[in-house]
Order: structure tokens, then C-alpha cells, then sequence
């Protein structure tokens, strides 16, 4: 019931969101074809420029991991997160998570093409990824450019709610998935 | 930070594959055995050129997915949709921000920013909550220091808001998932519980004596001079 309903909402939210915008913009006049096309274009530029940062993070992983290094750390850790269902795979993504959204996409991609999409800990990844921030980055560059020195409670506040929502994805995944 | 994570990485796997290629045996009956190869150091080689390889056939993937949702939501912004949303969630906002006039840009600006967030478009999000964090700081009376709006706004912005994770569905569609968007469900699900728990705690630190503005006098007397 409960795996049916989420399902059902992941099924239907994106045909919907897609004919509603399609569907408003022919509404309203825009001239969708165009204004789509002007829109799409950006989309090349957007994937390329995540390339350095896909080889950068991607190598390091890869160099880290073929050499069985990871495996060292991830055993290390994983008798503290088993007990909430986190496979020891799933580690780096959380470690990495707050502090580089880019290093955070490179592990998800990473995962998903080592242990292919449907795998549990491919899943996993993907929902933290979706669910959490680049709490760091966001921090630094928001307040740096008003020139905020004095964050006050933002961070703390933020890092509580990264760890929920690392937890959150954890119960979740392995609640719908698991 | 990232640039100590990265040199972890990237120097530590090679230092471990270093130490395995001397084929240290401890489990030998004849005391320590070592049994020295460059196996391990080849297999390292090969497997940061087979990352470098894979990172670029990931991007090339992405990039008919990213022009799909760069295209839908400019349509978005054009026919006022955009627009539509910011006002619907107008309630939740005012609650949110008690410090913010209803009608100030810093409202828009957010609610933009934050619907840019739920649809998953981090490109678009950015340029909007940094307009937003401006916004903010024209109602600011101590310039260094963050307003409680600002840091309920950071919370919101860092527990991340996510309707639609278009990246992440991106690349589970080019590794070829039987069903690449199965993940929103649950990704609802969670972030609702971290933007839960990001309100609350930051609601409730704002309170604490540890994280009042301490507001000087030649301060509040130079804001008031500017009210009037």
C-alpha cells in the first residue's frame, strides 16, 4: 500500500508537471516550440561544464576505491552505520554530501554505474543526493556575497537537518526499496 | 576542504595500492611472508583511466536530459507559471519569514529560488537566492551579521526542497534504470523530514541567547536615521 502510493507519485509527477507547463504555456500564448528550444540550449553548455568536475571526482574515487582503500575506511565505519541500514558503499556519498555538490553527483554516478541503477545502494545515493545540499557551498557563497561574516545559528541549524535528511534517505529507501 | 578530500583520495589509493604490490603475507606459517608484484599498481592505472573515460560518456548523457528541463522550465517562466506558484504558496511564506514585509522583493525572489529548488534545477535556483540573500540584507540593521529570515532561508535552501531531483534521475536514465524517476517518492519523503527538522532547529537556535545580534548603538541610531 504504502510502496503502491509512492510509486504511484513518482509514476505520474513528472508526464504531469511537463503537460501542465506545456499545457499553460499554450495557454497563456508563449510560443512553446521556440521559447523550449531558446531554454534547451543551455542544456549543452550545462553538461559540459560539469565535465572537469565529473573526471576530477570521478578519478580520485576511482583511484581510492581500485586500490582498496576505501574498502579499508568503509569497514572501519560500517559497524556504526549498519545498524540504521546504511550499506558501507553509501559512506563516501554521505561523507561527501555537505561539502561538494559536484563530488556528491560524481559518487552517485559512480555508484550507479558500478552497481547498476536498481541496486539498493544505487537508489540510496540517489535519494540522499535528491534529499540533502551542498550545505558548505551554499553557506560560503550566499553569506559571502552580501559580505555576512557572522552566520549565527544558519549553520549548525543546517547541518542538523543534513544529517536528518541522511538518515531520512536511509529509512526511506530501505523501507520502499530494502 | 574539498582539495584535502580530493588529495585523500586520489594520494591514498595510491600509496595503498603502493603497500599492496610488496605482497605482505601475514598469515604465513613461515613468519612474514612478501611476495612483490606490480599487479595491484596496474589495476590502480587502469582504473583512473576507465573513471576518466566513464565521467565523460556521463556527461554526454546528461545533456539531452538537461536541455529537456532548461526548455520546460524557461516555457514556466514565460507564461507566468512561475509567477502563479509564488503566490500560492504565499501563506507558508509569511509564516516562515515574520520579519519580511508580505509584499517585499525578498518574498519573490525566495519563492523562486525555492521553487527553482523543488524542480530540481540547481542553475536556475543559485541566481535567484543569491538575488534573494540582497533582498535580505536591505532589511538588515547589523550588516555582518545574518537575520533570523536569512538563516531560516540557508536552512530551507541547504535541506533542499526537492520535488524533482532532475539530475540524479538524469543519470540513472543514461545508466539505463528500468524506471529512472522511482526515486521522487521517496526523495519527497525524505527531504520533507530534513526541511522539517532544518525549520524547527533554526527556529528554536534563533531563540538561544548564544546566537542574539548584539546590536551597537551607532548601529540601531544609524538605522533609525535611515527610516527616517
Amino acid at each position: 500500500m504504502f510502496q503502491g502510493l509512492i510509486n504511484g507519485v513518482s509514476a505520474v509527477a513528472i508526464p504531469i508537471l511537463i503537460l501542465a507547463i506545456v499545457g499553460h504555456g499554450w495557454y497563456k500564448k508563449v510560443k512553446v516550440y521556440e521559447v523550449f528550444t531558446e531554454g534547451a540550449k543551455e542544456g549543452f553548455t550545462v553538461a559540459v561544464r560539469i565535465i572537469p568536475f565529473l573526471v576530477a571526482i570521478l578519478v580520485a574515487i576511482g583511484s581510492f576505491r581500485s586500490s582498496g582503500a576505501l574498502d579499508l575506511i568503509t569497514s572501519l565505519l560500517a559497524p556504526m552505520t549498519s545498524w540504521i541500514g546504511m550499506p558501507g558503499e553509501v559512506i563516501p556519498m554521505a561523507l561527501m554530501r555537505p561539502l561538494s555538490g559536484s563530488g556528491a553527483l560524481g559518487i552517485v554516478s559512480e555508484l550507479t554505474t558500478t552497481y547498476g541503477p536498481d541496486s539498493l545502494i544505487a537508489r540510496m545515493a540517489a535519494v540522499m543526493e535528491g534529499s540533502t545540499e551542498t550545505t558548505f557551498y551554499i553557506l560560503a557563497v550566499y553569506f559571502g556575497s552580501v559580505g555576512v561574516k557572522k552566520t549565527r545559528h544558519a549553520l549548525p541549524a543546517a547541518l542538523t537537518a543534513d544529517l536528518a535528511g541522511i538518515i531520512a534517505a536511509v529509512v526511506v529507501t530501505q523501507m520502499v526499496f530494502g | 576542504m574539498i582539495n584535502t578530500i580530493w588529495i585523500v583520495l586520489m594520494a591514498g589509493g595510491i600509496l595503498v595500492a603502493g603497500f599492496q604490490c610488496l605482497g605482505l603475507d601475514y598469515s604465513s606459517t613461515a613468519g612474514l611472508v612478501m611476495n612483490p608484484s606490480f599487479v595491484p599498481l596496474n589495476d590502480l592505472t587502469k582504473g583512473l583511466f576507465d573513471s576518466a573515460k566513464a565521467s565523460v560518456n556521463l556527461a554526454m548523457g546528461l545533456i539531452g536530459i538537461m536541455a529537456l528541463w532548461l526548455g520546460l522550465m524557461r516555457i514556466a517562466e514565460e507564461s507566468g507559471l512561475v509567477k502563479i506558484f509564488a503566490r500560492a504558496v504565499r501563506p507558508i511564506m509569511i509564516r516562515l519569514f515574520p520579519d519580511v514585509p508580505e509584499d517585499h522583493p525578498a518574498m519573490g525572489a525566495m519563492v523562486m529560488n525555492i521553487a527553482a529548488n523543488m524542480l530540481g534545477l540547481g542553475n536556475a535556483a543559485t541566481p535567484l537566492g543569491l538575488k534573494a540573500m540582497q533582498e535580505l540584507q536591505t532589511l538588515n540593521k547589523v550588516k555582518d551579521t545574518a537575520t533570523n529570515a536569512m538563516a531560516t532561508f540557508m536552512a530551507l535552501n541547504t535541506s533542499s526542497v526537492t520535488f524533482i531531483p532532475a539530475t540524479v534521475i538524469g543519470i540513472r536514465a543514461a545508466a539505463n534504470a528500468a524506471n529512472p524517476a522511482e526515486i521522487i517518492g521517496p526523495v519527497i519523503l525524505a527531504t520533507g523530514v530534513s526541511t522539517t527538522v532544518a525549520v524547527i532547529v533554526v527556529k528554536l537556535l534563533q531563540k538561544l541567547p548564544k546566537y542574539q545580534v548584539l546590536e551597537p548603538q551607532a548601529s540601531s541610531a544609524e538605522s533609525a536615521g535611515e527610516e527616517v
